[in-house]
């Protein structure tokens, strides 16, 4: 082996290495996050996102094949199920913690699962990553009072920042695998 | 055998009692299908569902599936949803575009284009037509059936599949001055409104009457909804509390079964509240709005409301937010809701954005009002099922005996801010349907004679 294809291997290892330390960052960063709403530790969950966070939630329509432009409602003009910045999800937080929130009075247990995660996007690189984009699957299946239960599975793609030497969520798309929804409310957060 | 049930003994709105029986029985809610929700006229839709020919909307009339279409020769039409060969659900997207209908089954075909058909739902394309049935099948019968009563009122479309329905607009009586004021543009110019794209369709576990009969006048509930005040979650990122509203009335019309909680006529328009829209920019289109309204509407009686229902299962938020809801039964306890927002079409988008996102966090499953009010819906229902719980009726009683005409409208009555005056009205309303009483006795001052 010559000393330039060994610089070169080292050099392909330390790509993929950063690779996978970065996924593994922003999987550590999701399972964190779920941890924190399964906990209902709301206010530390409102700490990860960032400031200019876009939360929303399409509805998905029974179109034909050849129709999937029109699958889910449009961004910025449609009705969806939910359509968020900070100070509405910080309200929706305030709303849980005034105690006469009955939609999670007594609360809802929650367990918030993700897979399939991806990395999508790095800028600029994976080895200063600042500006990330992901995609993975979630499950969250809710359980309240005596028997009521609940399953939300879908797609969900989000946008992650760096800010203080850890993640931010920017941008959190929920694709939820339902048409009628069969949940009678959503005062979960996905 | 059927079951007869003493419809009089189950709705006593005299004494302020009804039955539970109403909210959990089966036989009841089958009977229900067949008097109430095949005869009454039912919201349908939007125009802006269909705006071209050929455009389609699938919707429901109680359990029955129907497709809203607009044909060529531009006829909005509602036609069952159900292959009269078999009974397969011929059209089976939500919403699209489609010259013809073809049942997936055996191949029916259909269409509404009166170039081709007399009657629009006609039979128009047969596999093996010759070889099987020699030619010969009546085309109109087995066509999909049409709905006999299709209005459009103000872009909202409505139907009814009694051919002895009396007129839309007598149904509604006097309040379609107050379903106007959802439908009509902020600046009291008629209709001007629009919809927003994707109809929010949802499941609740109770039953139908009990999310329509909330609507109609139910301003009691107001603990229901501290959580969403103390969150203050009012119109611009949320700021402001949304009770900060003047009392309501509970305003119903005796005889037709609707009502809302509004004010009364009136020859003056409310003053404009500056502020309350947080941002300066849509402030200042608002009050643009106001001062256009008060000219346009110079000293014409209008009235206000903020939510109401017309008999059976529309229900409408007027002001901000401003809606239109579908309580579509499912079952005695079961209840599929649909939520279409409205907004002027003419509005510029920064102020259709600040709505929609009001409007989603104000109403439907993420709203913050509303998630609270759907779990009441359905404890009441659960807690309602057994059999001892069925022995004992509800309480009606509020405001009873307090009923004052109000001046201005035809067969309204007010009976003042906290009162059941409008669910007693619903529900008598509802007893004269499932008596199955005529037209004739339940539209009494009704001019036609058809
Ligand atoms: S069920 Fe429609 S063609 Fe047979
Ligand atoms: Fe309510």
């Amino acid at each position: 082996m010559t000393v330039e294809m060994s610089i070169e291997m080292t050099m392909g290892m330390q790509a993929e290495l950063q690779r996978l330390l970065l996924k593994d960052s922003v999987s550590e960063f999701f399972v964190r996050e779920a941890d924190l709403l399964d906990a209902r530790k709301f206010d530390d969950w409102l700490a990860l996102l960032s400031d200019d966070i876009r939360y929303w939630m399409p509805m998905a329509r029974n179109v034909a094949m050849d129709d999937f432009d029109r699958e889910f409602t449009a961004e910025g003009l449609d009705a969806n199920w939910m359509d968020e910045g900070i100070e509405t999800l910080r309200q929706r937080v305030a709303q849980l913690a005034t105690g006469v929130h009955w939609a999670e009075q007594p609360p809802s247990r929650t367990t918030h699962m993700i897979s399939n995660l991806q990395i999508m996007s790095v800028e600029p690189d994976a080895a200063a990553p600042q500006l990330v984009t992901t995609r993975c699957r979630f499950l969250v299946y809710r359980n309240r009072l005596e028997t009521e239960q609940d399953v939300f599975i879908g797609k969900r793609n989000d946008t992650l920042r760096r800010e203080a030497k850890d993640w931010r969520l920017v941008r959190r798309e929920i694709y939820l695998d339902q048409n009628v929804m069969l949940a009678k409310n959503i005062s979960v957060f996905f | 055998m059927e079951n007869e049930f003493d419809i009089d003994g189950l709705v006593d709105t005299e004494n302020g009692v009804i039955s539970r029986e109403l909210f959990v029985n089966r036989d009841l809610f089958d009977r229900e299908l067949d008097r109430v929700f095949a005869r009454a006229w039912l919201l349908v839709g939007h125009e802006g569902l269909v705006p071209n020919p050929d455009d389609y909307f699938v919707s429901r009339m109680g359990k029955d599936s129907v497709i809203l279409t607009r044909n060529r020769q531009g006829e909005i039409l509602v036609l069952l949803n159900s292959c009269p060969h078999r009974g397969m659900k011929v059209c089976r997207y939500d919403q699209g575009n489609a010259p013809v209908f073809t049942c997936p089954y055996h191949g029916w075909s259909f269409s509404t284009n009166r170039e081709r058909v007399d009657s629009p739902g006609a039979l128009v394309g047969v596999p093996r037509f010759e070889e099987g049935y020699s030619g010969q099948l009546d085309r109109e019968k087995w066509g999909l059936p049409r709905c006999p009563n299709v209005v459009n009122y103000k872009g909202s479309i409505w139907a009814s599949w009694d051919p002895d329905a009396p007129a839309f607009e007598d149904y509604l009586g006097d309040m379609k001055l107050y379903l106007d004021t959802a439908l009509d543009h902020r600046d009291g110019t008629p209709g001007g409104s629009e919809i927003l794209g994707g109809v929010q369709k949802w499941r609740v576990r109770c039953n139908w009457k009990t999310v329509s009969e909330n609507f109609a006048g139910d301003l009691y509930h107001e603990v229901s909804h501290i959580s969403a005040n103390l969150a203050e979650i009012g119109m611009t990122k949320g700021k402001g509390r949304r009770e900060a509203l003047p009392l309501r009335y509970a305003i119903g019309f005796d005889g037709l079964g609707h009502g809302g909680l509004g004010f009364p006529p009136s020859y003056e328009e409310r003053p404009f509240e500056p502020g309350l829209y947080g941002d300066p920019e849509i402030d200042d289109y608002f009050r643009d709005i106001h001062a256009a309204r008060v000219r346009n509407l110079g000293d014409r009686l209008r009235v206000g409301i903020v939510v109401g229902t017309i008999f059976p299962n529309m229900s409408f938020h007027a002001d901000q937010p401003r809606s239109l809801l579908f309580a579509h039964p499912v079952s005695a306890t079961e209840v599929e809701l649909w939520r279409m927002y409205l907004v002027d079409a003419d509005a510029p988008q920064s102020v259709k954005n600040m709505l929609r996102q009001y409007y989603l966090r104000y109403s439907g499953p993420g709203g913050m009002t509303e998630a609270d009010d759907i779990e009441n819906w359905t404890s009441v229902t659960t807690a309602s099922e057994g059999a001892i719980a069925r022995r004992y009726g509800f309480n009606y009683q509020l405001g009873l005996g307090k009923e004052q005409p109000v001046e201005g409208l035809r067969g309204a009555v007010q009976s003042g801010h906290y009162s059941e005056g409008n669910a007693r009205i619903y529900y008598r309303r509802w007893a004269q349907f499932m008596k199955g009483d005529s037209w004739a006795d339940m539209m009494p001052g009704r001019s036609d004679d058809r």
